[in-house]
């Protein structure tokens, strides 16, 4: 235990996702060893995070706006949404190039575990957007484990009976790799869910 | 496939120990406490990444040191593999495969085939269904490790399926109202799915299974009764419809008691032993003879998979009469690599050759 300032910025930086103890520490005594200006701009940056960033009102991603930077794009398609967990998630698939819809980002999974439902999630904005007839296709990028093939399954029983195409995306192997490393759970689940030609 | 060398850092009861094991039967002998079933234990460590004693890391690393090494030379079709587990108690352990840095200790899974026999495995036969369901799923996932994706599916789904049962009757205790039920058809949809496959998977491993345990049965006792294991099921067929059926059937009673009622996770492995059941009528011998045959049949049927395992009986010997003790020596003769361990060296019948080493605290000696 260390005294004061010090010991609450360990504390405060150990509460962070993915920061342990260790390295709460070493990023504790950095701060205290680097210049005075960077840790000026760190710390204006933590909180115009909180003063500027909202969320998007009609995709409930982030945005510095009413509506995020995708929502007010008029080259994106108003007829395909891409139904994510998080924020993060839309990075990860802009960065791939291959969409050119609109996203909504639910907040999480059903997970009763956690005591999350469809209540607690952006599921019924969802459906007000959907409602609107402007929507032919909703494209399920939920993460690929429990809560999310659930989260998936639960809308597409709720989207199906309106007519709208539903997809999910497809998972296995990483691609980029090679085959020979990928482990045996990966290689034997991709192998068992094989499609014909 | 046989284990050449195996060396222990810190391991349990050993500072630093090696030992120059040889194919075909290896006999540890050494009295009670001295560290025997520690060698064995550390072996079945690096094939499975759990003990099968204990169920944390913590005690498996010696009293006072940080961190414990198991380093295994592996000899697989005239060539040699070192393989070197470091045990971190609390942390995710470190793991080398060869001469490079594994990307995670799973990716060790299968380097080390191994079908390990102590006298734990008496719970197999006496003990709850989950034991024996235990029993079936280890084998499932020894053949193809793609079980072990589809358990960890099948387990995840059934804890947020109870979690969501439960919470759903907690509220209606609390408030005497509904309580949120609104994604049970979500979860009821992927329980059948992922139990589907494991289910399938379970009943054909049992049929295959069968002849090699009654005949493994047959050989440790001399014809002293035929064994029979039949799988007992909650759900009528292995399929995702006959899941949904069974869980619509018991569904108001899981909804009065919160917890799913159907499903793999419900079944048994029922062991007969001729006409009476095992659990409740066999003798101590015949039970004990009934769990070394369950193991000794994954052993065969791994080997007709054209899978050579190492295989380990820990403490066997002294458990059983003078005849099944020679059978059992006879039986096990032409293993690739055995290791037996012994407390009383007379109990080992002089019929099984082999190296034999004299364990003392800390030291092993081939003898
Ligand atoms: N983490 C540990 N650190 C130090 N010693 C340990 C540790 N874990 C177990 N031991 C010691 O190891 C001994 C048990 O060793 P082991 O179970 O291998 O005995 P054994 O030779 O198989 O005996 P038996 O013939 O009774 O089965 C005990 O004396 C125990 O105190
Ligand atoms: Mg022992
Ligand atoms: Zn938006």
């Amino acid at each position: 235990m260390y005294e004061g300032a010090i010991q609450d910025l360990i504390d405060e930086l150990g509460r962070l996702p993915g920061v342990g103890p260790k390295s709460a520490q070493r990023i504790a005594f950095h701060v205290l060893a680097a210049d005075q200006t960077d840790i000026k701009r760190l710390a204006a940056a933590l909180t115009r995070v909180k003063e500027q960033v909202r969320f998007c009102v009609q995709c409930y991603n982030v945005a510095e706006e009413d509506s995020c930077r995708i929502c007010r794009d008029p080259r994106r398609r108003e007829d395909a949404i891409c139904v994510v967990e998080e924020p993060k998630d839309v990075v990860a698939i802009e960065r791939t190039n291959e969409f050119r819809g609109r996203y909504h980002v639910l907040g999480g999974a059903i997970n009763p575990l956690e005591g999350v439902g469809p209540d607690n999630l952006r599921i019924r904005e969802l459906m007000a957007r959907l409602s609107s007839g402007k929507v032919t296709e909703l494209i399920l990028a939920t993460d690929p484990n429990t809560e999310g093939e659930a989260t998936a399954t639960y809308l597409a029983l709720m989207v199906k009976p309106m007519g709208i195409t539903v997809s999910r995306l497809a998972s296995g192997l990483p691609v980029g790799g090679d085959l020979e490393y990928a482990d045996e759970i990966t290689l034997g689940r991709a192998f068992e869910g094989r499609r014909t030609l | 496939m046989y284990v050449r060398r195996l060396e222990l850092v810190d391991v349990r009861s050993y500072a630093r120990v090696g030992v120059d094991l040889e194919p075909g039967p290896n006999v540890l002998i050494g009295p009670n406490g001295v560290g025997k079933t520690n060698l064995v234990e550390a072996m079945g460590y690096v094939a499975t990444l759990a003990s099968h004693r204990v169920s944390t890391d913590a005690p498996l690393v010696r009293v006072g040191a940080s961190t414990g090494v198991i380093r295994c030379a592996i000899v697989h079709e005239q060539r040699e593999l070192l393989v070197e587990l470091e045990i971190v108690p609390g942390r995710a352990n470190r793991a080398r495969l060869g001469r490079s840095p594994a990307r995670r200790p799973r990716d060790i899974l299968g380097a080390l085939r191994l079908v390990l026999f102590a006298p734990e495995d008496l719970s197999l036969v006496r003990g709850d269904p989950d034991q024996r369901r235990r029993y079936l799923d280890d084998l499932l996932t020894a053949r193809q490790p793609r079980f072990a994706a589809v358990r960890a599916d099948y387990e995840r789904v059934l804890k947020q399926r109870n979690a969501l049962l439960r919470t759903a009757y907690l509220t209606r205790k609390v408030t005497r109202q509904g309580g949120d039920l609104s994604t049970l058809e979500v979860w009821d949809t992927h329980l059948a799915e992922h139990g589907a496959q494991l289910l399938r998977a379970r009943l054909a491993l049992v049929e295959q299974l069968s002849p090699y345990l009654e005949d493994a049965y047959q050989q440790v006792s001399a014809g002293t009764g035929k064994a029979v294991a039949e799988y007992r099921g909650s759900v009528a067929e292995p399929t995702a419809e006959a899941i949904l059926a069974a869980l619509a059937e018991v569904r108001a009673d899981e909804v009065a008691r919160g917890t799913t009622l159907a499903g793999p996770h419900r079944d048994d492995l029922v062991l007969r032993l001729g006409d009476l059941p095992v659990k409740g009528y066999a003798s101590h011998g015949e039970s004990w003879s009934y769990a070394l045959a369950l193991r000794l049949a994954g052993y065969s049927l791994l080997r007709a998979d054209g899978i050579e395992p190492v295989l380990v009986l820990d403490d066997v010997f002294a458990e059983l009469d003078t005849g099944r003790r020679e059978r059992l020596a006879g039986l096990i003769a032409d293993a690739a690599q055995v290791i037996v361990t012994c407390a009383v060296e007379a109990d080992v019948p002089a019929s099984l050759r082999g190296a034999r080493f004299r364990v003392e605290p800390g030291e092993v000696a081939r003898v």
